[in-house]
């Protein structure tokens, strides 16, 4: 075994069980977010993509490394878009009238929808 | 290869790993989590520009063409997407990354013409199997949800046989490579079958496993990711990918575990295949159902003092989160308490159902959990089911002979009276009949969810129904 590879599982090991004391932190109410976050995080394919399209070594290589940065960015971009905008969804109980104010919103919003439906 | 740049590449890449693991921390709770992922987005950026200084890049063209295309479909996704898609576009970027990571281990290979460390093809050869597995299973799994193929297990003899040799014809070809050499018709094979069995693998798996699938699908991604780092030597490949692998290992372990089934079963075992719907029916098929009329339900909502709402993969399917929120809030407005029991496999993925409610405005502190609420059903004078059908099946706890027997789910049966919103007597997806719904304390008001839900609100709040 190389040390190269003793490393690599070294390393790979405490992400893993860092990984698992986090994630294990998070409440089921924000599993989705979880999920997208953790697909905009491992989006971080990005870095060999990148590596692969830019060093010009045929353009074969060149293209599957375009193809690739083009599917890592699509997950990098829209993951972290997507789950900051599922994430300011979430929000706590609001003080009595506020929320009779948005509820009053909500029903107009509901019988305009039932309208058209 | 400048040493400066080397040291300065590596202490960006340790830096934006520290920043994932911090974003991952915000999402333990919803006030932490925005910031979370903010913290995450700046690790990212920090890690591509610091890659743009590697010194094997000498040709920005492809990379610009690239990351415009990627950022700009990524984001037309992303603002486009209705939350009921959610599953859609998860699966859709577990496909994507599959693709990525695939494309990046076949990029490696062709560049050194085959001539790799051991290591190096050990972990190429597991990235572009892996790669390509999650690539087209996650399609797969994006056609079911999506309806392009149907939801159904699809099965045939000899599946399980096939599926099985053909994973250890790939790991034997592998084995082969780290040991005699990389070769060329191997690995083409390898990645072939890795495609094939994506495609062969979710093909038996039913709509209601889908978050087991999706979690499954995710933690592949991850070590995908993972076994790219082995290959190229990145540190920060290895801990992301690590990451990933363990946050979909772990979802999944609840997902199956909240089925009460181990994961073979659900990789294996085409759930509901046995039961053909409407073949058998434990109360027989004369069994007689309450239906009820909209206000039949109404009544028994004015008369509540305590109202718990179960949500299902039908609210999600008749987009009716923004009526249930509606019709709560009315209760509310009458004094009434209202909660949300979610269960953990409710919808298609992990955690749908709260997405979907908090679009809806609805508050998160509203929404319980399996084990917080499944007492209160007791003290509960009326249960509202809106499309949910297994999660709320007594067979489970009780008759052993059931393909649900053991998972767990809510005591909605013991609450005063249960309305279930269903569109049909047809049983739901697995093909499980359910006794709840012949109970003698539940009414059935068959229709469209979000429409029985809009006239349901308008009959409390006195105009009459729609």
């Amino acid at each position: 075994m190389s040390t190269e590879l003793i490393f690599g599982l070294y390393i790979f090991s405490l992400a893993t069980f860092v990984g698992y004391q986090v994630i294990s932190r998070v409440p089921a109410l924000l599993h989705t977010p979880l999920m997208s976050g953790t697909n905009a995080i491992s989006g971080i394919s990005l870095v060999g993509s990148l590596v692969a399209a830019g060093s010009q070594h045929s353009t074969f290589a060149s293209v599957l490394g375009c193809i690739a940065v083009a599917a890592a960015t699509i997950n990098v971009v829209g993951g972290f878009m997507i789950t900051d905008r599922m994430l300011r969804m979430f929000k706590k109980r609001e003080p009595e009238k506020a929320r009779a104010s948005t509820s009053a919103a909500a029903e107009r919003s509901a019988s305009t929808k039932s309208g058209s439906a | 290869m400048n040493p400066n740049i080397l040291n300065f590449l590596n202490l960006a890449y340790l830096a934006s790993s520290i920043l994932f693991i911090l974003c991952l921390r915000g999402l333990s709770s919803p006030e932490s989590a925005r910031r979370g992922i903010l913290l995450g987005e700046i690790g990212m950026f920090i890690a591509v520009v610091a890659t743009l200084l590697h010194w094997e890049i000498v040709s920005y063209t492809w990379i610009i063409v690239g990351l415009i295309v990627g950022s700009g479909i990524g984001t037309a996704i992303s603002l486009r997407i209705p939350m009921t898609k959610m599953p859609e576009r998860i699966a859709l970027s577990h496909s994507f990354g599959g693709l990525a990571t695939a494309l990046v281990g076949v990029s490696e290979y062709y560049r050194h013409g085959g001539h790799v460390s051991r290591l190096s093809m050990g972990a190429l050869g597991f990235e572009v199997f892996l790669g390509f597995l999650t690539f087209t299973g996650s399609i797969m799994a994006f056609g079911k949800l999506q309806g392009l193929i149907t939801g159904a297990p699809i099965t045939y003899k000899g599946q399980n046989v096939t599926n099985v040799g053909l994973f250890f014809g790939a790991l034997a070809m592998l084995v082969y490579q780290v040991v005699f050499g990389a070769n060329d018709m191997l690995f083409i094979a390898m990645g072939a079958i890795g495609l094939a069995l994506g495609v062969l693998a979710v093909m038996p798996i039913g709509g209601a496993d889908m978050p087991v699938v999706i979690s499954l699908l995710n933690s592949y991604a991850g070590l995908a990711a993972s076994a790219t780092g082995f290959a190229i030597g990145s540190n920060i490949l290895i801990i992301s990918g690590a990451l990933d692998g363990s946050s979909g290992l772990l979802l999944s372990l609840l997902m199956s575990k909240a089925m009460n089934r181990s994961f073979s079963n659900v990789v294996f075992g085409a759930f509901g295949t046995a039961i053909e719907p409407g073949q058998q029916s434990p109360t027989g098929t004369a069994a007689s159902f309450n239906e009820a009329t909209v206000e039949d339900a109404a009544d028994v909502l004015r008369a509540a003092q305590n109202v718990i709402v179960v949500p299902g993969y039908g609210m999600a399917v008749s987009q009716a989160q923004h009526a249930v929120r509606d019709l709560a809030a009315a209760l509310q407005k009458r004094g009434v308490e209202v909660k949300y029991a979610i269960h953990p496999v409710a919808g298609r993925m992990p955690g749908h159902m709260n997405v979907l409610l908090a679009e809806a405005n609805v508050p998160y502190d509203e929404l319980f959990d399996l084990d917080d609420i499944n007492d209160d059903f007791v003290r509960t004078d009326a249960v509202l089911v809106v499309g949910a059908n297994d999660v709320v099946n007594p067979a489970a706890k009780k008759d052993k002979a059931s393909p649900i027997y053991g998972m767990p789910v809510f005591n909605v049966e013991l609450s005063r009276s249960i309305i279930v919103l269903k569109r049909s007597m047809n049983p739901g997806f697995s093909g499980v009949e359910n006794e709840l719904f012949f109970l003698s304390n539940t009414m059935m008001v068959l229709g469209d969810a979000k429409k029985t839900l809009l006239a349901l609100g308008g009959a409390l709040k006195g105009e009459g129904g729609h």
